[in-house]
């Protein structure tokens, strides 16, 4: 385990209680976060995103696995455990409207998470709530107001700063943008990629807003159905994405400058598989463009479970049939469903072409 | 609010606002109340001190006497004065019961809260804890343990409180299991805080104010019980007295002399029904806190414009407004929208939140909340005239002629309903047609929106099938009446990507095989653009700019469309580069300055824009603007055009 490592898990496995019997919600998810870094982890509703942002933050716990922080493993459910862990991990959540008690003002917030491991002087605690603001770019009037009173986006800092008021070495950002207007959102993402050059905390962005994901993660994975199917670094996984999830999930991008998107373009066929009972092999093989159900003899994926490449690799993808680097990006002019795909199986472990 | 403190709006908002915080207190049942409660307080107090003698002071000269000028509710039967026994037992009686009620509502309360902080574990032992007390009837509870506890008043308290804390858990247990699932809970175990300041900081003083309602109300049963109590002998002792003793004392006599029985009956039903009036008072001041306060509004209706009639519009309206009373005033979230929607067109309507877009879809479809009102200069769907039909001819209109599609598909279906039923019944209800037929219908629209299952989707209800499913059966649901017009209010935003496109397609199909109209509302610029026609950008509750679609990157000749586009962050665009943002809030909903809504944060604001309200006009075909200075349509890149602006 390298030291100053930021965040890392191994092989972690968190499952819900469903209706009918238990939902794994993230199935053997292995992910690392250095300090100073972002990774950006994309995936539709129900891929185990929130599931897993819980698990970091200790507020669901995994069943298998290992998660730890600083090269540590913060294990346990007493109190004296979530405090030691929370010293560590801050979450900022989706919706700023219920983020925030809406009976406590600004202040009251701020110097709750700000006093919550350490005993603060009153003058002190002034100048923290003050530095606080003048982080996330709100002024001190700010502070006696009450969350009903200020704007969604201003809300949302505010919750940026109370989960900074600790000062974490990680940071979990739950869909903090998707709430947002356009205008109010890249002035956020934009304090943000701003505030981790400053302090240094690693963070794990997680939203379906694929060009805010762009915009602030060094590394993008993407999720579908509890595992993490792709593995890359940001540009390299925009432009050549390799496995047939993500180049669907990016050709489902809507762009303002790429133009009008060609009709006719092939959708994402059938439903989300219910995770309570996911598919064999592959997860993504009934639906794949270039899967068993479109390429005959293809029935490795659905027979065979595929693993991510070495973990020395850069661009990792969990594919039996992944495309190559050099494919054309689909937001640069559509999937070419029979441009990609190698004629033979690449197993597990082997270098990628 | 600095702007609006100029407006008469905000006067006249300020004694909407006192109104709306003022507590019930000074409705009739609140003056009744108060004065009740204020009665009662007076005897407790003078009742032990001016006639505490009199009631101890047995006369053996009068002894069961009935009433008589000097005994008003006659004697008992060492000759005490009854009304003297009776009047000085008010503390006697009151006391106890509100003890009761504080030390059971503690308990109850206690114990309840703790299960939204303790582990899974503990909350469940907990529950099931509460689950067994409540087993008990409270009644035989309260004089199982008054037997326990041994008579006299200190027991029949402490069995009183016994028995009553099991309801108060299981109150505090499920309001405390709503805040306990909310972020900011969450949010304040992230930061690793002590169960008690969770508890006391974040649970109950959100759940404070049903809680002191219901002990409010409880207070009054607590007399009543311990009355009980007291009457069956296990309560207050000789010599010792309340009204309960005093009532079983009574009964002895009840057939020769009723009153002895009847007086501290009454005064058991009086104090009873002051609690609980009490608490009916309160419950009516914090509901009107929260209940908006209609404000009467001028309805200054501009002249109609009278544009003709255009057989190839569905929809044409124009200046609508919509006036809207909440907590805090009136605000007025659309101020003016003149838009007209085309035969088979898709419009695209984008704004930020606040912007006004979806009060002018629900204010089109008649759905508007209660309290708000909408007026408009000219108002026409499907060629006929708002103002020359009945409500009701309009509402048939709108229901054959408009489909609506909300941005929530689990909550635009009711939940207990197959969803056959709910896509049958407006044909059904409309035109009559037969069950078979509607059912038939409404499989061709199923296969239409791909989505197999037939006969079986038809029974299923809602929570069986995914949100993007939901969204394709209201889809579904919305074309079997072949609406003209289609109003599509951001319906993918809860979904994601790859069923957003899948819900797009759909939408351009419906638009394609029927001709239909869709109006899309939508926060997304980058979808509108990709999927409509013509794009109508609102801002502070007007149309600032409508262009077509394909204009929209770079051709945008108003400031604040411009900077929009700018800040949308794109796939391909430079990521080392910080998005351009725009600087400033968005309007005060309150304020009625004049002016152009976005002068304050428009980089090209000229002196004219603070005064004057810039009306949409032509610059080019199809393209209108509502700016008095509108930027040069060069086709530059809308990104350096808000550089500029940042320097």
């Amino acid at each position: 385990m390298k030291e100053g490592t930021g965040l890392a898990l191994y092989d972690v496995t968190v499952r819900h209680d469903g209706p009918f019997g238990p939902v794994t919600a993230v199935d053997g998810v292995s992910l690392e976060v250095p300090r100073g870094t972002t990774v950006g982890l994309v995936g539709e509703s129900g891929s185990g995103k929130s599931t897993l942002a819980r698990a970091v933050v200790g507020l669901d716990s995994p069943c298998a696995g290992r998660i730890t922080v600083g090269g540590r493993e913060y294990r346990g459910r007493r109190a004296a455990d979530r405090r030691r862990l929370g010293q560590q991990v801050q979450l900022v959540f989706q919706d700023p409207d219920t983020a925030l008690d809406p009976r406590m003002t600004v202040r009251q917030s701020l110097a709750e998470a700000a006093g919550a491991f350490v005993r603060l002087e009153r003058r002190s605690r002034e100048q923290r709530i003050g530095g606080l603001l003048e982080l996330v770019g709100l002024d001190a009037g700010c502070a006696g107001r009450l969350p009903r009173q200020l704007s969604g986006g201003q809300r949302q800092r505010v919750a940026v700063a109370r989960a900074l008021a600790v000062g974490p070495a990680v940071l979990v950002a739950d869909e903090i943008t998707s709430a947002l207007d356009v205008s109010v959102r890249a002035a956020l993402l934009t304090m943000l990629r701003d505030l981790q050059r400053r302090m240094g905390f690693a963070m794990l962005f997680i939203s379906h807003d694929l060009a805010a994901v762009r915009h602030v993660s060094d590394v993008v994975a993407v999720m579908y159905l509890g595992r993490i199917v792709e593995t890359a670094p940001t540009e390299s996984l925009l432009r050549g994405p390799r496995h047939p999830y993500t180049r669907t999930l990016l050709s489902a991008v809507p762009s303002l400058h790429a133009g009008r998107r060609p009709a006719g373009e092939p959708l994402l066929a059938g439903e989300a598989p219910d995770p309570a009972s996911p598919p064999t092999g592959c997860r993504f093989h009934p639906r794949c463009p270039v899967g068993p159900n479109h390429r005959p003899g293809r029935d490795v994926c659905a027979n065979r479970d595929p693993h991510q490449d070495a973990a020395a690799q850069p661009h990792r993808t969990a594919c039996h049939f992944p495309s190559r680097a050099d494919d054309r990006p689909p937001h640069a002019g559509g999937v070419h469903q029979d441009a990609n795909g190698g004629p033979t199986p690449r197993t597990p472990g082997e270098p990628p072409s | 609010m600095v702007l609006s403190s100029l407006s008469p709006s905000a006067s006249r908002a300020a004694p909407g606002r006192t109104r709306a915080s003022r507590p019930g207190w000074a409705s009739p049942m609140g003056v009744i109340t108060l004065a009740m409660l204020g009665s009662l307080a007076v005897l407790a107090v003078a009742g032990a001190l001016s006639w505490g003698r009199a009631a101890d002071r047995p006369d053996p000269s009068a002894v069961l006497r009935g009433p008589t000028a000097d005994h008003l509710l006659g004697t008992d039967h060492l000759g005490r004065d009854l009304l003297a026994r009776l009047l000085s037992a008010t503390w006697l009686s009151l006391l106890p019961a509100v003890a009761a009620t504080l030390l059971g509502a503690a308990a109850g309360i206690t114990l309840g809260a703790l299960t939204a902080v303790v582990g899974g574990r503990a909350r469940r032992l907990l529950g099931a804890l509460i689950n067994l007390l409540l087993a008990f009837p409270a009644l035989l509870v309260a004089m199982f343990f008054a037997a326990l506890f041994g008579a006299g008043a200190g027991g029949a308290v402490g069995a009183l409180a016994v028995a009553c804390a099991p309801g108060f858990a299981r109150i505090t247990q499920t309001l405390a299991a709503q805040v306990a699932g909310t972020d900011f809970m969450a949010a304040a175990r992230v930061l690793g805080l002590r169960r008690h300041r969770l508890l006391l900081r974040h649970v109950l003083p959100h759940i404070a104010e049903p809680l002191m309602l219901s002990t409010t109300v409880a207070a009054g049963s607590a007399l009543v019980a311990l009355s009980g109590l007291s009457f069956l002998g296990l309560g207050v002792q000789p010599p010792s007295y309340d009204w309960g003793l005093l009532l079983s004392q009574g009964l002895d006599r009840v057939y020769t002399e009723p009153l002895p029985a009847v007086a501290p009956g009454i005064a058991i039903v009086y104090a009873a029904v002051a609690f609980q009036l009490l608490g009916e008072v309160l419950a009516g001041a914090a509901g009107r806190r929260t209940r908006p306060h209609p404000e009467e509004e001028p309805g200054a209706r501009p002249a109609r414009a009278g544009r003709p009639a255009s057989a190839d519009h569905v929809l044409e309206v124009e200046d609508l407004r919509v006036v809207l009373p909440t907590t805090d005033g009136v605000i007025r979230p659309v101020r003016g929208v003149t838009l007209a929607l085309r035969r088979g067109e898709m419009v695209g309507l984008v704004g930020e939140s606040g912007s006004g877009k979806s009060l002018t879809a629900l204010a089109l479809a008649d759905l508007l909340p209660d309290g708000a009102r909408a007026t408009w200069a000219t108002h026409r769907f499907l060629g006929a005239d708002a103002e020359s039909s009945s409500r009701k001819e309009r509402r048939g209109r709108l229901a054959t002629g408009m489909a609506m599609i909300f941005q929530n598909p689990a909550s635009a279906f009711n939940p207990s309903l197959r969803i056959g039923t709910q896509m049958t019944e407006a044909v059904r209800a409309h035109r009559g047609t037969p069950r078979a037929e509607a059912v038939e219908q409404a499989l061709v629209q199923l296969r239409r929106v791909a989505l197999p299952g037939g006969r079986r989707l038809l029974r299923s209800r809602p929570f069986q099938l995914s949100g993007g499913q939901r969204q394709r059966v209201a889809i579904a649901a919305a074309s079997m009446m072949r609406p003209d017009l289609v109003i599509a209010d951001e319906p993918t935003t809860a979904l994601d990507v790859t069923v957003q496109r899948q819900i797009m397609e759909l939408l351009r199909r419906v638009r394609r095989d029927d001709a239909t109209a869709i109006l899309f509302i939508s926060h997304d610029i980058a979808l509108v653009a990709d999927a409509c026609d013509r794009v109508l950008v609102m801002y502070g509750g007007t149309v600032v700019e409508n262009l077509p679609a394909r204009e929209l990157a770079v051709g945008a000749r108003h400031p604040y469309t411009r900077m929009l586009v700018a800040s949308v962050p794109d796939l391909a665009a430079d990521r080392d580069r910080p998005l351009p943002t725009i600087e400033g809030g968005p309007p005060d909903p309150f304020g009625a300055a004049p002016g152009c809504a976005f002068h304050d944060r428009c980089p090209h604001r000229l002196d004219r824009c603070a005064v004057e309200s810039p009306v949409l006009s032509p610059l080019g075909p199809g393209h209108e603007v509502a700016c008095w200075g509108p930027l040069p349509s060069a086709p530059r890149p809308g990104r350096n055009e808000t550089e500029e602006a940042e320097k």
